[in-house]
């Protein structure tokens, strides 16, 4: 840029010559620069203005189209998007912890009429009273001409009554489509898997809901869209539970019980592996709860869990394992056990009044299952250690169970805890449990003291569990729980391979007024093995049992239910993995010489 | 020049419009066959989800039971129970291959029993040797 200088020599020399003030030539230049200067700056700064203002226009418009075409456009799904995770409006499937089904959807249909399209309702009428013959004639003729317009007649149908509807012809037949859950093993685990019914009904589509057990308690999780391609996998092994629902089929009629129950769980990971009640019932098509009578009668009742019972001697182990573990005695530890035992106006004597005493060990307490040992045991701990010892081991509260059953489940408990109930609670008298508190109290002892809250979901992370137990105290109990088996009261639970050990429980079922039933009695077996490195823990109950092939009826445990148990065990054993352990026959002189 | 330009323009403009025609209605007809497949793979998911019910059906414990029970004479199955367990070391030895005489040729020697017997002896021992150690 040329600069002009502020004292022109030839402006100022001409100037001077003319007279005139040269100064007024450098005012002047200075005024001009200084307009110059201020013109640049005004440009610049319009120039900035206008472009923020085209910045601002575009934005404007880039937001108003996109709201005008957002506006404007007709909603839909973007076509050509890859289809990613599946998100399906089904309910998810329950399958057994291998991945065989235990519950499916099905696609069926429902019937639905809108009598005034219909062409002659008196033919329908007798036309569907042909395929369903629990509808009756005049009744359907009737609601076809009261001038209604629409009506429910089926929920589901099958493929051929949706054909012989099909044939009635009449236009005022409908059929709407249809998810209905299918269990395709009819009664097995009936109980856990509960059952389902329709919710809220259209004529498109019908929601399904769970009604009862799995089914209902995890209801969300099984309609959650995000996880129906999913299914949702159940600790419960199909082939177990199956083998265990039939043994204690057979056993229970080979017993005369009205009902039986059986509960097998994994000790260290707290999983349910098998869960039967019996009688059962198919939740495909789920029973009406019984209107009269004792509830506790109805196939819907889950014996292994909803039955509390007062579970007997079972409890004994739990009463010595404490006194054990406080140091107040140990396995060989003589205890007076002179029967009978007086405790105020009460008396406590053994089984069939007979007298183990005066002196049992501690081992010897519970081999021969000694009522008057295991009170006086319990009265050296003293009630408030045994209240929380069992407490502990999670017999004073509901299961933690995935079943919508589960928290109802409360065992019974007296409400003051004076001396007489220390004694009879320690040999399972005075407070009930179902059996599933039994397995998972066992299955604390079995896991080397440690107790893990039962669950029947398939576990992936096995939680910390809390330590209720040493491991030297479980090892000497679960010794006592095998000589039990060996030489003691379960002596028909042997199971060729399979250490057993147990503890057998009988006791009288309580009247509805109070007091005890002589003659009905729930026998239990609550049993581990293999007992010198406990696996699995099995209770077995068995519900007015009676073996009459002797003289005179025997309602023991150790004439039922550990028998039962002993050929669950024998079945299950095998098939849950478990190596028997074969005792070495050497070879004798037929079998080499066959080789 | 400038004509020359001109057509070169239009010829080029309606290539493309040409171009933009065909490629609206492929991408349609895409679009469509992707509906398509999609009503497709829907119905097999649910043909697979049916078939899968009633395979779990079909192999119910209850029928498979039967089916067991009613084929016993052909089939033989019994439930697995620990009688059935063996130690490893009560497994005989499979009996070494019989030679058997090569078609055509004459067998010329008859009932020589000593030459396969010193096969037999190890399998006799073995359990004894390794009786101290269950496995």
């Amino acid at each position: 840029m040329i600069r002009t200088p502020l004292r022109p020599l030839a402006r100022v020399l001409s100037a001077r010559e003319k007279g005139e003030n040269p100064d007024h030539i450098e005012r002047e230049n200075i005024r001009l620069r200084v307009e110059a200067t201020r013109a640049r700056a005004q440009n610049r700064a319009e120039g900035r203005l206008l472009l923020l203002g085209l910045a601002f226009f575009a934005a404007f418009i880039l937001v108003g189209a996109r709201m005008g075409l957002l506006a404007a456009s007709v909603p839909q799904e973007p076509r050509s998007a890859a289809s990613g995770a599946e998100i399906s409006g089904r309910r998810a499937d329950i399958t057994d912890r291998n991945g065989r089904i235990l519950a499916t959807n099905f696609s069926t249909f429902s019937l639905y009429a809108q009598p005034k399209q219909m062409v002659d309702p008196a033919h329908v009428a007798k036309g569907l009273v042909d395929i369903f013959p629990d509808m009756n004639v005049d009744d359907l003729q009737r609601r076809f001409t009261d001038g209604r317009s629409f009506m429910w007649l089926r929920k589901k149908l099958s493929p051929e009554q949706m054909q012989a509807v099909h044939d009635i012809g009449d236009p005022g037949l409908l059929f709407g489509p249809r998810d209905m859950r299918l269990y395709p093993n009819g009664k097995l685990a009936a109980h856990i898997l509960g059952g389902a019914s329709f919710g809220a009904e259209g004529v498109h589509s019908a929601e399904v809901i769970g009604v009862a057990g799995v089914e209902r308690a995890m209801d969300a999780r099984l309609r959650d869209p995000a996880q129906a391609a999913t299914p949702l996998a159940l600790s419960i092994d199909l082939t177990v539970q199956s083998t265990m629902a039939e043994v204690l089929d057979a056993g229970m009629t080979m017993m005369n019980a009205k009902g039986a129950a059986g509960v097998l769980m994994d000790v260290h990971t707290g999983e349910v592996i098998a869960m039967v009640s019996l009688p059962d019932f198919d939740p495909n098509d789920r029973p009406q709860p019984l209107l009269s009578g004792d509830p506790g009668d109805s196939p819907l009742f889950n014996r292994a869990l909803q039955g509390v019972y007062e579970l007997g001697s079972t409890f004994k182990i739990f009463a010595a394992a404490q006194a054990i573990e406080l140091g107040l005695v140990n396995a060989d530890t003589l205890v007076d056990a002179n029967a009978p035992m007086r405790w105020g106006k009460h008396k406590i004597g053994e089984f069939e009044g007979k007298n183990y005493g005066p002196l049992l060990s501690v081992t010897d307490i519970i081999v021969k299952s000694s009522n008057v040992g295991t009170a006086n045991l319990a009265l050296k701990i003293g009630g408030m250690r045994q209240q929380a010892f069992l407490k502990s081991l999670g017999l004073f509260d509901a299961t933690p169970l995935e079943l919508i059953e589960a928290p109802g489940a409360i065992p019974l408990i007296p409400k003051r805890w004076p001396d007489i109930v220390t004694i009879t609670a320690s040999y399972g008298h005075g407070m009930s449990a179902s059996p599933m508190h039994l397995a998972a109290a066992y299955a604390a002892i079995a896991n080397d003291g440690v107790m893990l809250p039962p669950t029947l979901l398939k576990r992936d992370k096995i939680p910390q569990g809390t330590r209720v137990l040493s491991a030297n105290t479980a090892a000497i109990a679960a010794s006592m729980l095998r000589q039990v088996v060996t030489r003691g009261t379960a002596s028909m639970g042997e199971v060729e391979g399979y250490d057993v050990g147990g503890k057998t429980g009988t006791a009288d079922k309580v009247k509805r007024g109070g007091g005890y039933d002589k003659g009905k009695n729930i026998n239990t077996f609550a049993a581990m093995f293999p007992a010198s490195d406990p696996q699995y823990v099995l209770v077995v109950t068995l519900d007015e049992a009676s073996e009459n092939t002797g003289p005179k009826p025997r309602r023991t445990a150790g004439w039922t239910a550990v028998p039962v148990a002993a050929e669950v065990i024998r079945r299950t054993a095998p098939l849950l993995g478990l190596r028997p352990q074969i005792e070495y026959t050497p070879l004798n002189t037929v079998s080499a010489a066959r080789q | 020049m400038r004509p020359f330009l001109f057509i070169l323009s239009a010829m080029v403009l309606m290539s493309l419009a040409f171009w933009a025609y065909r490629e609206n209605y492929a991408t349609q007809r895409a679009l469509k066959d992707v509906s398509n497949l999609n009503r497709e793979i829907a119905g097999l998911r649910e043909s697979l989800s049916q078939q899968r019910a009633e395979w779990a059906y079909l192999n119910r414990p209850a029928r498979l039971r039967d089916l067991v029970a009613l084929n016993f004479d052909s089939l033989g199955l019994l439930p697995m129970e620990s009688g059935q367990f063996s130690r490893i070391d009560q497994v005989a030895f499979p009996l070494p291959p019989i030679a058997a005489p090569e078609l055509g040729s004459p067998i010329e020697t008859m009932g020589d029993v000593e030459s396969g017997a010193g096969a037999f002896e190890t399998p006799a021992d073995a359990p004894a040797k390794g009786s101290e150690e269950p496995l």
